[in-house]
């Protein structure tokens, strides 16, 4: 949720936070659940859209355990949740799961497609065995954990949170991040961190190849005691030597670091 | 965006051409155009299948020029005539569609200058020629083309499939995937992706006598590893040049008689989603395809960037 204080005029839908009325604000699509309230939601015969309307009216009956059973690959499930919830998947997801939430706890005990909890803002979310491509893009914040591989462009276009794999990772990991940290235990592909803006990667295995503005920085003794602790959040990294991890910056030497207009670089090229 | 399945039986056979359609119908939504089937079926090995058509399905969504249906007959006509000439012995025919047949045929000489030969005969193309290969597609989803040539009860070891989104080309059969792997018997391709390197390859391989038949760019795949078998390459090593000789993005999976393969970009592009096993691997676009014939639950991964794996039956 951002924090803006800006008043809006003119015809707009948007609605943003104001900190002079916060007793007043109201943040829309939300549910107070309680936690011991559980309930399982057998999705096999339905479509996205019929699960996540009903796992929104479990919401507004105050569950806050809802275990799904059969999700088998299908996509878009449990998207948009911007609650405190224990949201559990007995099976794999399609495409696009989890995605846009804010707060729930989420943990699948399957395999999850490409995009998984794309635009992330809170939460946490675990995945006990591979994941696609894209897992975890543009995410805002949160924990979002895979046990198992990752396929291609991993956290691309990251701008805050934690994206901890436990296994290997493909290429363009870290693509165009902007803010947040990186945890690969495994090898990564080709062109690690390309044009990332800012954030921090961390690999434990092998590095394919660096991509542009990517470059090696030391492990200082805030990046251990970081990784110690969020190896522990995310279950797993027992008894890794984090220490003997590569960390990866930008070098913050591409174009867009400097101060010319981009008709000024082309006279300056 | 198109969807692309296929699956293979290690060890033994089963009903690929339901199953196929089943995986092929849970990707409708990335290609309603046409939907293509190549099956190894369990044919007795003995002759060729040779599935051809005549003319183009110019039904509803078609980008085809309509025919009288009376072109086709006088075409068919002309692909005996020519069989006969060719020293071909035809021991069974089938009219499937007004427009395509399959027949059951002896031959035993040069299969390029065979093909050359019959698709000398206007608008007459070879969708495939092989022993066990069953190249079958149309337009319409996977139930609908299944439906129209009876292929929910075909017997087989694999398959690999396709449901296009036209992107490149026109909504015809022609363009349709699966294509087949020309001169070789029993080698189909299909893609999913663009290949922006279509022109610069296909002047190179038509200057060296290879054979395309549509101006669909997933057409280059299978041309381009036929020219390389052709000089001597085994299939793997075709598919591992592809990765430097194609540009562009794509995931594509490769069939012969006794194997099946996949290959993805560097760029790790196109989505892939697999499940192996020692007695079946199922590969798909998405994971709902594997999941409409294997619903208990699974471990499946995405194979990574540039990688090429081949299965044997």
């Amino acid at each position: 949720m951002g924090l803006h204080s800006e008043v809006l005029t003119g015809k707009t839908q948007q609605k943003f936070f104001n900190p002079d009325e916060a007793e007043n604000f109201f943040y829309w699509g939300t549910h107070d659940v309680d936690f011991n309230k559980r309930t399982e939601l057998d999705v096999k015969d339905m479509d996205c859209k019929q699960a996540n309307e009903k796992i929104d009216r479990l919401m507004s009956e105050g569950y806050g355990t809802i275990v799904i059973k059969n999700p088998q690959g299908k996509h878009s499930l449990g998207v948009g949740i911007l609650n405190k919830l224990n949201l559990i998947f007995e099976g794999s997801l399609g495409y696009f799961g989890v995605g846009s939430i804010d707060g729930p706890i989420v943990r699948v005990n399957g395999r999850v497609g490409w995009s998984c909890a794309e635009n992330m803002m809170a939460g946490k979310v675990v995945i006990e065995k591979n994941a696609g491509s894209c897992f975890g893009a543009a995410i805002r914040g949160g924990d979002l954990i895979c046990k198992g591989s990752v396929g291609a462009r991993t956290g691309i276009d990251q701008k805050g949170g934690s994206i901890i794999v436990g296994g290997d990772a493909g290429a363009f990991t870290g693509f165009m991040m902007q803010r947040g940290r990186i945890v690969i235990l495994g090898d990564v592909g080709i062109n690690l961190g390309d044009s990332m803006y800012d954030g921090t990667i961390y690999v434990g295995g092998k590095i394919g190849s660096f991509g542009s503005d990517a470059v090696e920085a030391p492990m200082t003794k805030n990046d251990i005691e970081w990784l110690t602790r969020k190896f522990k959040v995310a279950e797993i990294g027992n008894n890794f030597d984090v220490s003997k991890m590569t960390k990866i910056v930008s070098g913050k030497k591409l174009w867009n670091y400097d101060a010319l207009e981009p008709t000024e670089k082309k006279g300056a090229i | 965006m198109c969807g692309i399945a296929g699956l293979i039986h290690r060890g033994k056979s089963s009903n690929v051409g339901e199953e196929l359609q089943h995986m092929l119908q849970a990707l409708k939504h990335r290609g309603p155009d046409s939907t293509g089937y190549a099956l190894y079926a369990n044919n007795d090995g003995q002759n060729f299948i040779l599935r051809f058509k005549v003319g183009e399905n110019v039904g509803e969504g078609s980008s085809s020029v309509n025919e009288d249906e009376s072109v086709y007959d006088e075409r068919k006509k002309l692909v005996d005539k020519k069989l006969s000439e060719l020293g071909a012995t035809v021991v069974k025919e089938d009219r499937l569609t007004p427009y395509s047949y399959r027949y059951e045929m002896k031959y035993d000489k040069d299969l390029m200058e065979f093909s050359k030969a019959l698709e000398s005969i206007e608008s007459v193309e070879i969708l495939s020629i092989g022993k066990s290969l069953e190249l079958i597609k149309d337009l319409g989803d996977a139930t609908a083309v299944s439906e129209r040539y009876g292929l929910n009860k075909v017997q087989g070891t694999h398959g690999i499939g396709h449901a296009r989104m036209a992107t490149e080309s026109g909504v015809d059969i022609k363009s349709a995937h699966p294509f087949w792997g020309y001169p070789f018997a029993d080698v189909s391709v299909v893609h999913n992706g663009q290949l922006t390197n279509y022109w610069n390859n296909r002047r190179v391989l038509e200057n060296k006598g290879m054979r395309f038949m549509s101006e669909c760019d997933s057409e280059l795949i299978a041309v381009f590893l036929a020219e390389k078998m052709r000089n001597g390459a085994t299939l793997e090593e075709g598919m591992k040049e592809s990765l430097t000789g194609l540009d562009g993005v794509f995931t594509y999976f490769v069939a012969t008689k006794d194997s099946l393969g996949m290959a993805k970009d560097t760029m790790a592009a196109k989505p892939l989603v697999l499940y192996e096993s020692d007695e079946l691997v199922a590969m798909g676009s998405e994971e709902i395809a594997i999941r409409s014939i294997l619903p208990q639950e699974i471990d499946t991964y995405d194979p990574f960037d540039g990688e090429v794996k081949v299965w044997q039956i």
